[in-house]
């Protein structure tokens, strides 16, 4: 029996889901219908469906940094600003420089894939800094970090830019005769697809390989300089498209709120996902459940009528606790702590 | 002279490059904006005025990079001093000096709490100041998520403490002669700055940041306690963090939350342009105040075109920043490849 229960708990998945069971039971706890659904007009509504919609971005986000992490022991910190500068870029096209437009001036695909493009671009320049150049990943994203919000802003001219048209809308909210809001798939699809490709091909393996050992993985054949630089761009692409569901969800592009403080979101994620920030072996599984629990956590604190520029604190407090009880400092005093134990039992036989 | 080029090449170099780079800036800046007088002393003093609180806060991040560490919480820290020096004078009705005191000690204990969490737990700097970032921002907001100004007497009176120079007088058009002034500020901001230099080169405490920055193993095989040390550069960080925070506050003479953004960035930018390798183990303060120095003639630049938006500086700044890591680490590979 024992020897079950520690077989349980030591399962890469544990600590993820245990603290999304945490997290729904305080809810249950505090509103006794949250789990409950109504279909209104052929669309489910309810407190679980607002939770896997609004979690949808941080899904793919968390995706992306969870690569990002496992082969660089590194985190991403611009992609909140990469969110803001695609919506910004793609609102830009769609508007042809207008603050609010009703009708097209390009096509919605043209918008689109320059999103993909610019969140590529920011990855892909990331990447370079950190693969290429060696530079500490939270050094080199603190670039666009900062500068990232500055250039949405110069894009959008400092306003807020409307895309005033119903096809724009479809991608962050729902489309009409499907009963669940479209962010939802999409996060579904990025999840299922990366997956195939890092469990089809040897990906996977190659940047568990490079996050854990860089010279050994040189020594070996791998390329950790080409490898880091495809999760890195890899994770800006998905931060571009994760800015179109964002300003889609608004049908504006905001320079100053579009994606704020997601990056901690998904650090958190991978985190709570029981991946270690040190890098190597990731589990993606992992880093979805983390993001879908964060969620639950952020809609558990509006509900408490906590707003959101005080959220950061309470999230920072689980971020530290987590990584706290990951770190291998706090590991070592535990195991201390048996050993002295196993010593006292040995003097009392 | 050989050996001398190669020493310059080591160490210094990326230090001179600043300095020159300042120069360059700033005659560009009185050629281009003359007629709109960037030529007068006192351009050249509002930069250290408006700057206090970042040399300040620089010459911590410096130390904190030599050892081999990193603080992106800084800024999000002083926006949190200056609302609770606001909320402390304003709806607390405690006096100037008090308010200081429990700044500091605030900053002590914060320094203290990322300390023990690196130092002694192990963790990545960069994710115990990630979420010491978002932390303090966040109770920042839940101080108050209004803007809160200063009106305490005493406070204002040292911030509006204006110091003339009896020098450089410019005779203004209705011929009196006008000095150039200071803000206490910027005595305080540079006497800190001299404080730390000697501090750093030539105490014990200093050299040994420079060793567990440089090598942290080999700072270990010497004796030196690597935990200790990493902690007392965190706790002092803090500390210059709150002066920093305090002195920023006396330009501002207000708390609110989105206060002193992107601050982190301009910190960690003038240590890294002031010649501080990322890598640790080696820097200087003062290549950190020529850092801080030329992020204030951008901004100068900025308001002297007066039709770009702020958002400019924080951009070139980032653009700045990027080419000097690159060059760094070009630096650190063709060392590497010389071996």
């Amino acid at each position: 029996m024992k020897a079950k229960i520690n077989n349980i708990m030591s399962t890469e998945l544990f600590l993820p889901i245990v603290s999304l069971i945490l997290v729904l039971i305080i809810n249950i706890i505090k509103t006794p219908n949250f789990f409950n659904i109504t279909i209104q007009n052929g669309v489910f509504y309810g407190y679980i469906i607002d939770v896997i919609n609004r979690a949808s971005e941080l899904v793919i986000l968390a995706v992306g940094m969870t690569l990002v992490v496992a082969s660089s022991g590194g985190t991403d910190i611009s992609v909140g600003a990469v969110c803001a500068l695609s919506g910004a870029v793609a609102c830009f096209i769609l508007s042809g420089g207008e603050v609010s437009t009703s009708v097209y001036h390009s096509p919605y695909i043209v918008a689109f894939v320059s999103a993909i493009i610019v969140g590529l671009v920011c990855g892909s320049f990331n990447g370079f800094l950190v693969a290429k150049m060696n530079i500490q990943p939270m050094v080199a994203t603190l670039i666009l970090f900062t500068a990232g919000r500055g250039m949405a802003q110069l894009v959008t001219n400092g306003q807020i830019t409307y895309i005033r048209v119903e096809s724009f809308k479809m991608l962050g909210n729902s489309v009409k005769g499907i009963p669940l809001p479209t962010p939802v798939f999409i996060a579904i699809a990025v999840v299922i697809l990366t997956f195939i490709i890092l469990k089809r091909t040897a990906l996977g393996l190659y940047i568990e390989t490079v996050g854990i050992n860089n010279k050994a993985a040189k020594l070996v054949g791998l390329n950790p300089v080409l490898i880091r630089f495809i999760a890195y761009a890899f994770c800006g692409l998905l931060a571009g498209l994760a800015g179109m569901i964002v300003s889609s969800r608004v049908y504006s592009a905001d320079a100053n709120n579009a994606g704020l403080n997601i990056e901690l979101d998904a650090i958190l994620a991978v985190a709570l996902g029981g991946n270690s920030l040190g890098g190597g072996k990731f589990s993606l599984l992992g880093s979805v459940i983390g993001a879908y629990t964060i969620q639950a956590l952020t809609t558990t604190l509006y509900a408490m009528s906590v707003s959101a520029d005080q959220l950061p604190v309470y999230k920072a407090i689980v971020v530290v606790i987590i990584v706290s009880l990951q770190s291998k400092g706090f590991q070592r005093i535990i195991k201390e702590f048996k050993l002295k134990r196993k010593v006292e039992k040995v003097y009392e036989k | 002279m050989r050996n001398k080029i190669k020493n310059i090449d080591n160490k210094a170099f990326l230090l001179y490059m600043t300095i020159v780079l300042f120069i360059i800036m700033y005659s560009i800046g009185i050629i281009m904006f003359g007629n709109k007088g960037f030529q007068k002393p006192q351009v050249f003093l509002n930069l250290f005025i408006s700057n206090a609180g970042l040399i300040v806060i620089a010459t911590g991040m410096t130390m904190v990079i030599i050892s081999g560490g990193i603080d992106i919480s800084v800024g999000s820290f002083v926006a949190l001093t200056c609302m609770v020096l606001a909320w402390m004078m304003e709806k607390g009705n405690m006096n100037a000096v008090s308010s200081i005191i429990v700044i500091m000690l605030m900053g002590l204990v914060f320094g203290l709490v990322q300390g023990i969490l690196i130092a002694y737990l192990n963790i990545q700097p960069f994710i115990v100041t990630l979420a010491g970032m978002f932390f303090a921002r966040g109770m920042t907001a839940i101080i108050s998520q209004e803007m809160i100004s200063i009106k305490n007497e005493t406070f204002l009176a040292w911030a509006n403490n204006k110091i003339t120079i009896p020098l450089f007088g410019i005779v203004n058009k209705k011929g009196v002669t006008v000095y150039p002034y200071i803000y206490p500020t910027v005595i305080a901001a540079l006497i800190i700055l001299v404080i730390m230099f000697i501090l750093l080169k030539y105490t014990k405490f200093g050299r040994s940041v420079y060793a567990v920055g440089g090598n942290e193993q080999s700072a270990l095989l010497l004796g030196l306690n690597v935990k200790s040390i990493k902690l007392k550069v965190y706790i002092l960080n803090g500390l210059l963090c709150s002066i920093g925070g305090f002195l920023f506050c006396l330009n501002t003479c207000a708390g609110f939350v989105e206060q002193a953004k992107g601050f982190e960035m301009e910190a960690i930018a003038g240590s890294v342009i002031g010649g501080t390798l990322l890598t640790g183990g080696v820097g200087n303060v003062f290549g950190s105040l020529f850092g801080v120095l030329i992020k204030g003639t951008i901004e100068a630049f900025v308001s002297f075109q007066g039709t770009l938006s702020s958002w400019w500086t924080k951009i070139i700044i980032a653009t700045i920043l990027a080419f000097f890591i690159v060059l760094q680490s070009i630096l650190a590979m063709s060392k590497k490849e010389q071996k």
